[in-house]
């Protein structure tokens, strides 16, 4: 059958033998209507540990599995797992707002996320999955002189770094949202700082969609086997104790965000973060209102509205250190009052639900991916309340790093002894004190 | 969450400045061999542990003092609230 040759691609698996994986394509979609979607199958395999792999990715959040998607893919790595405590996507990859962008200010860090942006526009045709990138414009609303004079420059360095970047009058917000508050006494809205590229993906299917393209190059994920330790001799990593028994591996790339400290005093190492946790909301669904991502200047609010049709909305951390996956109502009522000031009219509209993921807030509020003193044990993570929009490019350069053990050239500031040599990368400007950033 | 202050009783955590760890107490001596190593240890390290954990919280808008509250960070539930001043006494910190 002439149909075979573009919805079965044999792969060669790690023990020698071929395999065929399916090829999502809209043709594919009617032939499976045609015969009952009796065709269909797991999304990727539900791998056993072996004794042994070259490398293990610790964590299946987005972050992990874009590592091993690319280590296989790009770096030509083979024998390669993913061990994850509970199931895949479960983390942080599945607990975000959804947002991308890269509207960064600093030399460390713009050319990493414009990086990361330019990977998100070509990711679907990339891994042959639907995720839903929508670049829907984003806008970071200013209220005072001199928030316009602060995000004229920020738009200028993101400009200057190949990204796109435009700021907005007043009148032209009004024209795309004009049920804002723009005569707010106190903050009234004088523009904003616009980035058309910028906008959302739909976060679960980020991480199925690497998961399933690193499956499908012969990477195992292996879910339910969460890390307790590191077997360390002679300063070289030689593998992870494990829930589900030792694995033994040549090198380790962890990437585990809010549990970053748990996984690494493992290893004997204290980091420079602090967990917290960050909520998130979502209203019953309403008539399409926003179509695009809004930031709210003058309070700690932003909002989107999902394709089904609930406002999304976030805001501040909690602001002390904590392990839950859930917050407080002080929060809760914060955010509420960033909306009802922002934008009066939803304040008849009803939260349906609302979470809470845990960060690894940095101290200085940008992201460490970097080796450490131990051979063979990498390190990605700091990513405070940013990781979602990072996680092709932190992916890409943990790959990079894992295999080539140098860094990536947009990644080469995010090491560990910056804190030392006094070079942070402080966007926000705050200091050493992790719940401001 | 509400802190039992020592001296004014169950006041909501909303009237308070967090800090972080209550290590911070332990100010390096600038003066000692290797101190510019400990303040790197001091200002940018944490344990971050998930579970018991001692901080530092600021009554900003009550009394003003600072408190060491020992908290789960699993769970919310506060076991110990102390006067810092009286933790630092305890630890040889302040006369």
């Amino acid at each position: 059958m002439k149909a075979q040759s573009f919805r079965l691609r044999p792969i060669l698996t790690q023990d020698g033998t071929w395999e065929y994986h399916m090829r999502y394509s809209g043709f594919r979609v009617i032939a499976e209507a045609l015969t009952g979607h009796k065709g269909w199958k797991p999304a990727w395999r539900d791998a056993a540990p072996q004794a042994a792999y070259d490398y293990i990715i610790v964590g299946g959040g987005g972050h992990g599995l874009a590592t091993a998607y690319y280590l296989a893919k790009e770096f030509k790595q083979a024998r390669i797992a993913v061990v994850e405590k509970g199931w895949i996507g479960g983390g942080n990859v599945g607990r975000n707002t959804t947002i991308v962008r890269s509207n960064y200010l600093l030399d460390g860090n713009q050319p990493f996320y414009e990086f990361s942006m330019k990977l998100w526009e070509g990711l679907e045709q990339d891994f042959n999955y639907n995720a839903m990138v929508s670049q829907r414009g984003i806008i970071n609303l200013f209220h005072t002189d001199g928030q316009r004079d602060a995000y004229t420059r920020r738009g200028n360095a993101m400009i200057m770094h190949g990204a796109d970047a435009e700021l907005l009058n007043k009148e032209q917000v009004r024209k795309m949202y004009p049920y804002l508050n723009f005569d707010n006494a106190r903050f009234p809205i004088k523009g904003a700082l616009m980035q058309r590229r910028g906008g959302t993906v739909r976060h679960d299917a980020v991480a199925w969609g690497y998961a399933r393209g690193a499956d499908q190059r012969g990477v195992d994920i292996i879910q339910n086997c969460e890390v307790l330790g590191m077997r360390i001799e002679n300063g070289r990593v030689l593998g992870v104790e494990t829930s589900r028994g030792f694995i033994g591996a040549k090198k380790v790339g962890v990437a585990v965000a809010g549990s970053s400290s748990k996984v690494m005093a493992g290893a004997g190492m204290r980091l420079p973060m602090e967990s917290h946790v960050l909520q998130a909301f979502v209203s019953e669904g309403l008539k399409p209102l926003i179509d695009g991502v809004m930031t709210y200047g003058a309070g700690h609010f932003y909002v989107s509205q999902s394709d089904k049709a609930g406002l999304v909305v976030g805001g501040d951390i909690d602001g002390y250190n904590t392990y839950a996956q859930r917050g407080n109502l002080p929060v809760v009522e914060d955010v509420a009052e960033g909306g009802m000031s922002l934008m009066p009219m939803i304040g008849r509209a009803r939260l349906l639900r609302m979470w809470g993921g845990i960060m690894d807030m940095s101290m200085d509020g940008s992201p460490i991916i970097d080796k450490t003193h131990i051979a063979g044990l990498y390190f990605n993570g700091g990513w405070c309340y940013g990781g979602f929009k990072a996680t092709p490019a932190s992916g890409f350069v943990f790959a990079h790093l894992l295999a080539k053990d140098t860094p990536h050239s947009t990644a080469t500031a995010y090491r560990f002894d910056r804190f030392a040599k006094g070079l942070m990368i402080d966007e926000k400007g705050q200091g050493a004190q992790p719940n401001l950033h | 969450m509400i802190i039992n202050h020592p001296l004014l009783g169950p006041r909501d955590s909303q009237e308070f400045v967090y800090l972080g760890d209550a290590a911070l107490i332990h100010r390096p001596d600038g003066m000692a061999d290797g101190s510019l190593d400990k303040f790197i240890d001091y200002a940018y390290l944490r344990d971050n542990p998930a579970g018991e954990h001692r901080e530092l919280w600021y009554h900003e808008q009550g009394d003003r003092s600072w408190l060491v509250v020992t908290r789960n960070t699993v769970t919310h539930e506060i076991t110990a609230v102390e006067l810092a001043r009286d933790v630092a006494r305890r630890e040889g910190r302040s006369k």
